[in-house]
This record gives structure tokens, C-alpha cells and sequence, in this order.
């Protein structure tokens, strides 16, 4: 047997460690949407063999209007629910980064709500939402407020109503915020001391720089995990009422196992990666503005 | 508003002018340090009083649902509602094992299975994959986990769909049942999954590369060298990966529901869920005492693992 270089030998045992990993992204990722982008150009209502039509599928989503309504629905509940998600999470990093007693119960207060089962989540809710006799709107009247909003069963208020409850389960955000404010240099704070700089101007120039790394990975997946929401509505409103609350995911999802139309669905499967992709793309390109590594 | 740069040095004894502005200054360094530390004090108390308001906002819709759990139904519909259930009703929760059409201890079971082959599967894998990636250096690996990293960004819903087209194909012509088995869920975890992978990846980078430099002196094989050297060392990083997949296989909602197709199969998010489309709302008791079914297992776990939890989660947001 000849001898193989150290190089080749390296190359053939990282293969061999990579492997499942390599087979898995072939077979679970790449073929998939492989044959997703294939299926788009057909006709495929499952039952029968697809059928090449050409750019049917995505001349008809141009003028499916609910396919608009579902586009602007999720992007309209990423941008309620993402920015300001973000924000509240970052407050409570840094309420829960202050040096005071009984730091670790609340940590764990906080953070419990976000372990809870989606589903689970989805029960809860809509029980604390009911219009009736929901913990929420009996405290409303308790208050005074003789007609508080019907939540879910209008289409004004279901989608702030989703809205609002994505923020009770910030929990994991908040973790990882609190874990970048603790790797901020103390020097630097003590620095800002000795300028003379208050509380709200240490958080502008020294916190915010420091921990953007870790804003930018929040910021990421939070685009990711928004522009996919499924599991609420889809328990909760069904997408309704007429459709106030009928997000992207969900439409796919009908298209696919409900009409059965894969071709459409799989053209809709391509859509949301470009505009995941996409939007990703752009979260990137704007963080070489304001997000500034360690020592670089 | 620091006045420290006002005080003598005390090595050289001040003039008596001098020494009385020192006095002065001390004396103003009193009364500033005492009014400093009543606002350090006040800012606190203001802390403390917004964490209290918060975490009653956290905790109110978990003392709700298991408050309603343990109503009798017209318990429930009273106004204005009753915190402490009054008689409280136990039976509620053994109404859920004995509904018709509901199967909460087999359903507990599928999830158990499904939960138990994902872990193994995605831990071991990943970690072989992740030994690669950290350990072993080669010509395109860098391209590989740029590759990796960037899969992580595609969405479950855009293969889902054709997923399930080649799970429908393979039961077709290979006489395998994908569709309606608990496959599709568990398989694909036995490849790595680009997280987990990614996670271990920066654990086992940490470990230095002298202690397998000395066992492959002593001849010892690079997969020998995986599995008794690093897998050691990095239990604390399996731990977090088998938690998180574990809360993954419980939380999962979309994969059961596409993949599963008989009520005797589900698991127990796709059971929840039946359970309310059949008592629609006039069972919030019941439905509520389900939840808590649901929830209760993950909190145990949490609390018997809580620093794993803590740090996992934080070290993929700092290490990312």
C-alpha cells in the first residue's frame, strides 16, 4: 500500500468524522429543497404525478391575494413583535444584571415562562384571553374599562394580542443578553466613572457597543423564528378572524396538506427561504455599522 | 461629580489653611457620600419593585391556569373569578386519563420514545461530526462549517413539504412505512443537527490538543482518542445538547402534526391540541389541568438541571 500524505489522511479522517452530518445535509436539506425547487414549476396535487408548468405557480402567487394577506400578516407580527420583543428583553437583561439581593429567584421567574410547551402556551392564552371570562379582561372591568377589546375573536386585536403574548416568553432572549452584559470589560465602566458619564449614557456608549454581538445574534434569530410562526395562530385563531391572524407558514401548510396543491406550496416553500435569505443578507450587511467586536 | 482629586495627599501635613479646606472637604465628602449611598439605596428599592411587578406578570398566568385546573366547571364561569378553587377539584386531572377519545398516558409514551431516540441520535452524532469540525484539520473544512452554520438559517417549512413527498415515495417503493411511523421525527436526528454540532464544536475547541497529542503518541486511533479523551471531558456540553433536543422533541407542534397522521400515535403537543378541538371551550377546567400535565414534566426537569439550562443557552448566544 503506498504511503498517503498527512495531508490526504487528514482529509480522509475529517470525512470520516463528518460523515453523518455530510449524508444527513444531502438527504434531509439539499435533496429536499432540490426537488422543492423542481416541484415549484409544476403541478403536483400529490394523488397524480407532477406536471412541468413552467412559472405557473409563481405567476399565479402574484396575483393571489391571500397569499399578500398572509405576506403581510407575518411580516406585520415580526414587526410588532420583534423589535419591541427585543427591546423589553434587553431592559430586563439589564434590570437582572444590577447588583442587588435575590438576583437568582428572579432569574428563574423570568425565565420559566419561556420553557413552557408552545402548545401549553397556546391553551393558556386562550383562556387568558377570553373574552368573557378571561383573568384579562375580568381585570380590565375590574378597572373599570366596561368594554375591553374581544382579543381573539376580533380582527383588530388577535394579531396584537399574539403580539403581546410573545413577549412572556422572552425568557431564552433575556438569558443570553444577561450573559453578554456580564463579559462587558468592568474597566470600561470604570473608565465611563471617571468621565463622569450617568447611568443612561454608560448604557449608550459602553453597554450597547459591547454586547452588539450578541444584539445582532438575537436580531438574527429572531428574523428566523418570526418569519416561521405557526404554532400559535394556527391553535388559537386559525388564522382568523377572516384571516386577521393567517400567517405565512400556515398558508403553506394549507396549500400542501389540506389542498393538497404541493407544486404551490413548494413554490411558496421557496419563497420564504429567499426572503429569510434575504432578510438575513441585509441584518448582515448593516452590522458592520453598529455591531463592534472585542478586539478587533 | 467626584470630588476625590479635592483631597490632600496625607503623607505631607497641610498648612493650616490648607488644612482647613481639608476639613471642609471632608466634611463634604461625607454628606455627598451619605446622599449617595440613600440613592444607591432608593435605585434598589425601584429596581426591586420592578422586578417584583414583573415577575407577578410572569408568574399570574401560571397560578391562573393551575388555579382554573382545579375548579368544578361552574366554578370556572363564576364572576368575579375565585382564586383558590373552592372545593378543589382533584378529579379533574383524572378526568384527563379517562376521557373518551383521550390517551394522555400513550401519548406521554410516543413522546418519551420519539424524545429518547432524537437525543441519542443527535447527541452522538453531533458530537462525532463536531469532533471533526474541532479536532481534525483538512483542506475544505473551513468551507464546510461556513456551509454548516449558514443551514441553520433555512426554516423547517421549506423542506418540510418535500420531506414529506419522500417520505410518501420511500413507504411507496422501498415497503418501509415513513408517513404515519414515528420516523421521520427521530432519523433525521441521527445525522447531526447544524446546532448541536455548532455548540460542541466550541466546547471540544477549548479542550487542548496535548492531551490527544500524547495518547496518539501512544498509538491510540483518532476515534479512539474521541471517545476516551474528549467525550470525558465535554459531558457538560452532551448535557446541554441532550437537554435542549429533549425540550425540542416535547415542545415540537408543526413536524408531529405533518408527519403523524393516527390519534394513536400522537404525541402529547398533537393530543393537547385534539383535546381542545374536541372540548372546544367549554372545558377550560380540564383543558387547563392538561396543560399543566404538559408543563409540569419540563419544569422538573429544568429545576434538577437549572445551571446546564442556564449556561447552554447563554454560551450559544455568546460563542455565536
Amino acid at each position: 500500500m503506498p504511503r498517503m500524505s498527512r495531508q490526504t489522511v487528514n482529509f480522509l479522517k475529517g470525512m470520516a468524522f463528518l460523515s453523518p452530518w455530510l449524508v444527513g445535509v444531502l438527504v434531509f436539506t439539499t435533496i429536499p429543497i432540490g426537488l422543492s425547487l423542481y416541484y415549484s414549476f409544476c403541478n403536483y396535487p400529490l394523488v397524480q404525478p407532477p406536471v412541468f408548468v413552467g412559472w405557473h405557480n409563481y405567476n399565479y402567487m402574484i396575483h393571489d391575494h391571500v397569499f399578500w394577506i398572509s405576506l403581510k400578516n407575518t411580516l406585520l407580527y415580526a414587526l410588532m413583535s420583534l423589535p419591541m420583543g427585543m427591546v423589553i428583553a434587553l431592559a430586563l437583561a439589564l434590570l437582572l444584571n444590577a447588583n442587588i439581593r435575590g438576583l437568582s429567584i428572579y432569574r428563574t421567574i423570568i425565565f420559566l415562562p419561556s420553557l413552557i410547551p408552545l402548545v401549553a402556551s397556546a391553551m393558556l392564552w386562550l383562556w387568558m384571553y377570553n373574552s368573557k371570562l378571561g383573568l384579562i379582561n375580568v381585570t380590565l372591568r375590574s378597572l373599570g374599562i366596561a368594554h375591553p377589546p374581544p382579543w381573539l375573536t376580533s380582527t383588530q386585536w388577535a394579531m396584537p394580542a399574539l403580539v403581546l403574548m410573545s413577549f412572556w416568553s422572552l425568557g431564552n432572549t433575556v438569558v443570553i443578553y444577561l450573559a453578554g452584559l456580564q463579559d462587558v470589560p468592568r474597566e470600561l465602566y470604570e473608565a465611563a466613572d471617571l468621565d463622569g458619564a450617568n447611568l443612561p449614557r454608560k448604557i449608550w456608549h459602553v453597554t450597547l457597543p459591547s454586547i452588539s454581538p450578541v444584539i445582532f445574534f438575537n436580531l438574527i434569530m429572531g428574523i428566523i423564528g418570526s418569519l416561521q410562526t405557526f404554532t400559535q395562530p394556527f391553535i388559537m385563531t386559525q388564522g382568523g378572524p377572516i384571516r386577521a391572524t393567517y400567517l405565512y407558514t400556515m398558508y403553506l401548510y394549507d396549500n400542501a396538506f389540506t389542498f393538497l396543491r404541493m407544486g404551490y406550496a413548494s413554490a411558496l416553500a421557496w419563497v420564504q427561504l429567499l426572503l429569510v435569505l434575504t432578510l438575513t443578507a441585509l441584518a448582515f450587511w448593516t452590522s458592520r455599522f453598529w455591531v463592534h467586536y472585542q478586539g478587533k | 461629580m467626584t470630588n476625590a482629586h479635592n483631597i490632600p495627599t496625607p503623607q505631607t501635613p497641610p498648612p493650616d489653611s490648607l488644612r482647613h479646606q481639608a476639613l471642609v472637604g471632608q466634611a463634604v465628602m461625607h454628606t455627598h457620600l451619605a446622599m449617595q449611598k440613600r440613592r444607591r439605596l432608593m435605585q434598589q428599592l425601584l429596581i426591586h419593585a420592578a422586578l417584583i411587578l414583573i415577575c407577578a406578570a410572569a408568574l399570574v398566568p401560571f397560578l391562573w391556569m393551575v388555579s382554573t385546573s382545579l375548579k368544578s366547571n361552574s366554578h370556572v364561569m363564576s364572576n368575579p373569578p375565585q382564586w383558590i378553587p373552592h372545593p378543589v377539584q382533584w378529579h379533574n386531572y383524572k378526568a384527563i386519563f379517562t376521557r373518551h377519545n383521550s390517551n394522555f398516558l400513550l401519548w406521554t409514551r410516543n413522546t418519551l420514545i420519539i424524545a429518547l431516540l432524537t437525543v441519542l441520535g443527535t447527541t452522538i452524532s453531533s458530537a462525532i461530526v463536531a469532533y471533526g469540525f474541532a479536532k481534525i484539520k483538512f483542506r475544505g473544512r473551513g468551507v464546510l462549517f461556513a456551509i454548516m452554520l449558514a443551514t441553520m438559517m433555512i426554516p423547517f417549512p421549506v423542506t418540510m413539504v418535500s420531506l414529506f413527498i419522500i417520505f410518501r415515495w420511500l413507504g411507496d417503493h422501498t415497503g418501509m412505512q415513513w408517513l404515519g411511523t414515528f420516523k421521520p421525527l427521530w432519523v433525521p436526528a441521527w445525522f447531526g443537527s447544524a446546532f448541536n454540532i455548532f455548540l460542541l464544536r466550541q466546547f471540544f475547541m477549548t479542550i487542548p490538543d496535548e492531551l490527544s497529542e500524547a495518547a496518539r503518541m501512544d498509538g491510540c486511533s483518532e476515534f479512539g482518542i474521541f471517545v476516551r479523551i474528549i467525550l470525558p471531558l465535554a459531558k457538560p456540553a452532551l448535557t446541554v445538547v441532550a437537554l435542549f433536543s429533549f425540550m425540542a422533541v416535547w415542545n415540537d407542534f408543526l413536524a408531529p402534526l405533518v408527519y403523524i397522521q393516527r390519534s394513536q400515535q400522537y404525541t402529547l403537543a398533537l393530543g393537547l391540541q385534539s383535546f381542545y378541538s374536541q372540548l372546544g371551550n367549554t372545558s377550560w377546567n380540564l383543558l387547563m389541568a392538561a396543560s399543566v400535565l404538559v408543563i409540569v414534566p419540563v419544569l422538573v426537569l429544568f429545576f434538577m438541571a437549572q445551571k446546564t439550562f442556564i449556561e447552554g443557552i447563554a454560551t450559544t448566544g455568546i460563542k455565536g
